[in-house]
């Protein structure tokens, strides 16, 4: 996983509420086994109509968000499936960060497996960022991951949550499933507990 | 004396490997289903780096969401990138040791359905899969949530989940249904109140009468939806109906084991006085028969009632509303008994067992569909289809001029054949009705199955009640 530290980029305004993993990536693209290759795909069914010519004014056809790095997105976004291809269609695209009042929990865990920043604001904190975004031109968004911050192109800062651990495994683009390895002894010992008070299981 | 715990603190206290300082645990996983769809990059992992299963009897793998429904099916996939999906589960199955249940086996059928058939799913049991709708399982009184792949590889590796715990939020349905009220209605309504991020950062309970009532399968079909109103998992405590469906299935515990289990499993309820972060309450009468109108599974009506227009709502939803309605091809006002439909699909996770069934043959028997009627019921399971023909309901759905299928899940997310066409309009007792879910352009209805059954014979959206009443 690639380390995350701070994103200075275009930031996509996509202001629609309930952005749900099927736009994001629609199905027929799940057949793949592999994880690359789905960012020409990201948002398909908005992005291209069914001849696979791209629709204009969607907003990463456009410039300069072809380029995007972050999208500011309305409320709740990635809800539905588990996908993960959905953040590995983002990432593909080149997105590191999105930014909304709310994400679906299993959307935001993946994000986080996959080095990619999901934050989350408050409504007006994302409004003056969606305004930001949709500048367009130069206007460039900072996203500072050590600081906690997100800063306008005109320097209004907005200070955000993070978990910690969640924080050191994408500052340092840590794979979680060796640290947890490291504790194979504590899940023995669970395990060989469980055995007893849980038989049947 | 320790503090009065909900269902939730109970598994989840019983589950924790490890806690760090800020509260992140490792929590153990029971049980781990498997599907073609978002495990291949998982055993890729695992290969890449060496690692094995760490606990192979407790992984479970079928394939179902490319699975064509028709026959031959089990010799030859057409369409190749599906093929190839399938094969790798075979591959990956038998490379690392788990257990399998192949398209040629009887007991294939959607991941959901085959889990608590088989009684791998238990009451207390911490249960995941690289799929959102594992919320299912809860139905049991186990924890059961959706991962993405990256969890899955962890899982596969490691049996456990870095994980935070949620919040807790009661839902209780009070009092009894009303006659065509059914579970599909309960779940659908908790979404329209709540709305699709009402749930996050929540493990809901259901509780109260109306859900005491409910069969398992009902209860497999609120739990199942848990997940479209945010939460993470939804449960409901395990009660007499649990274990008298669990007793005999084939993983299920035996003996000895078996009267072990049922005195873990008698502690697994909510204490008095423990403590919700959030409580929502219906009265069980208030739920109508409800379909929904728009592309956000919290887009739902009473059949009764008409389309609403964007200017209803507020904030955002305005703007997703419009968006909607120009998606659906709705107009504000019209009555959404007045939507005509092209297609009828009665199955998925969410309404594919044998009582779902049952439900939409007691409206189809004796009756025929619409004509020019495309109507497919896909049951949930090879089981579950073997016992519909057994009684008589399979004959039911073919002299009504549905097609039988074979089991998986199909044209709820048409990743097989089984799909839309752009503008084409279906009744669907499945659980999603985002754009292109079904099919690029396709326009879903979601419902309960006997409200599927009723309009595949209207032609349009039908208040099942009508057609209740007729049969009496």
């Amino acid at each position: 996983m690639d380390k995350f530290t701070t994103i200075t980029g275009i930031a996509a305004p996509m202001p629609l509420v309930n952005i749900d993993t099927d736009m994001i990536i629609p199905k027929q693209f799940l057949k793949t086994i592999q994880r690359s290759g789905l960012g020409k795909n990201l948002f398909d069914e908005m992005r291209y109509t069914q001849d696979g010519a791209e629709i204009a004014d969607f907003v990463l056809n456009r410039e300069p968000y072809r380029k995007a790095e972050i999208i500011v997105a309305g409320d709740n976004f990635g809800c539905g499936s588990s996908r993960e291809h959905a953040p590995w269609a983002l990432l593909d695209f080149g997105i590191r960060c999105v930014i909304s009042t709310s994400f679906a929990d299993i959307f935001f865990n993946n994000c986080f497996k996959n080095g990619i920043l999901p934050i989350v604001l408050p409504q007006e904190a994302v409004a003056v960022l969606m305004e930001d975004a949709q500048k367009g031109g130069n206007a460039r968004m900072i996203v500072d991951l050590e600081a906690q911050t997100v800063t306008t192109s005109e320097g209004q800062s907005f200070g955000f949550e993070v978990d910690p651990f969640r924080k050191h495994c994408l500052l340092n683009g840590l794979d979680d499933i060796g640290l947890t390895l490291e504790k194979a002894a504590s899940i023995d010992t669970f395990e060989a507990r469980a055995g007893l008070l849980r038989p049947w299981v | 004396m320790t503090a009065p715990r909900t269902l939730y603190d109970k598994i989840w206290d019983d589950h924790v490997v490890h806690q760090a300082e800020d509260g992140t645990c490792l929590l153990y996983i029971d049980r781990h289903l498997v599907h073609e769809v978002t495990s291949p990059q998982a055993f890729e992992g695992l290969r890449m780096t060496g690692r094995k299963v760490r606990a192979p009897e407790k992984t479970i793998a079928v394939p179902d969401h490319n699975v064509p429904t028709t026959p031959g099916r089990d010799t030859h996939i057409d369409n190749e990138e599906s093929r190839i999906q399938v094969e790798a589960l075979d591959k990956n199955a038998r490379d690392f040791g788990i257990n399998y249940y192949p398209v040629s086996d009887i007991r294939q059928g959607i991941v959901h359905i085959v889990g608590p058939e088989q009684g791998w799913t238990l009451p207390g049991m911490t249960v995941v899969c690289g799929d959102s709708h594992t919320a299912t399982h809860g139905a049991f009184g186990s924890l059961a949530h959706g991962i993405g792949t990256s969890e899955v590889e962890h899982v596969l590796a490691t049996q456990t989940l870095i994980q935070k715990k949620s919040k807790n939020m009661k839902v209780e349905i009070t009092g009894k249904l009303r006659p065509g009220v059914t579970a599909k209605d309960i779940t659908l309504s908790v979404i329209g109140a709540t709305g699709t991020a009402g749930g996050t950062g929540y493990v809901i309970e259901y509780c109260g009468e109306a859900i005491r009532d409910l069969s398992m399968e009902g209860r497999m079909t609120v739990c199942n939806m848990a997940i479209e109103g945010g939460a993470r998992a939804g449960l409901i405590a395990p009660d007499e109906k649990t274990f008298e469906y669990i007793k005999g299935r084939p993983h299920a515990p035996k003996g000895a084991a078996w009267e072990a289990a049922m005195t873990y499993w008698k502690s697994l309820f909510t204490d008095e006085g423990a403590h919700f972060d959030k409580v929502v309450v219906l009265k069980g009468e208030d739920i109508a028969p409800v379909v929904t109108w728009g592309t956000s599974p919290e887009d739902v009506l009473p059949i009764t009632g008409t389309v609403p227009a964007p200017e209803d709502f507020t904030g955002g939803k305005v703007e997703a509303a419009r968006r909607s309605l120009e998606y659906m091809g709705l107009t504000p006002g019209m009555k959404l008994s007045d939507i005509k439909i092209d297609t009828v699909f009665i199955g998925s996770c969410t309404n594919g067992r044998i009582e779902d069934l049952r439900a939409a043959a007691a409206i189809l028997k004796g009756k025929k569909i619409k004509p020019g009627m495309r109507a497919m019921v896909v049951p949930g399971s090879g089981l579950v289809r073997a016992q519909a023909e057994e009684e008589g309901l399979a004959q039911i759905f073919i002299d009504a001029g549905f097609e039988w299928r074979l089991a998986g899940c199909s044209m709820c997310l048409a990743m097989n054949p089984d799909q839309l066409s752009p503008g084409e309009r279906c009744a669907a007792t499945s659980n999603r009705n985002f754009e292109g879910r079904q099919g690029r352009g396709g326009r879903t209805h979601l419902l309960s199955p006997a409200m599927a059954a009723a309009a595949a014979v209207t032609g349009h959206l039908t208040d099942v009640r009508e057609m209740m009443a007729e049969t009496v």
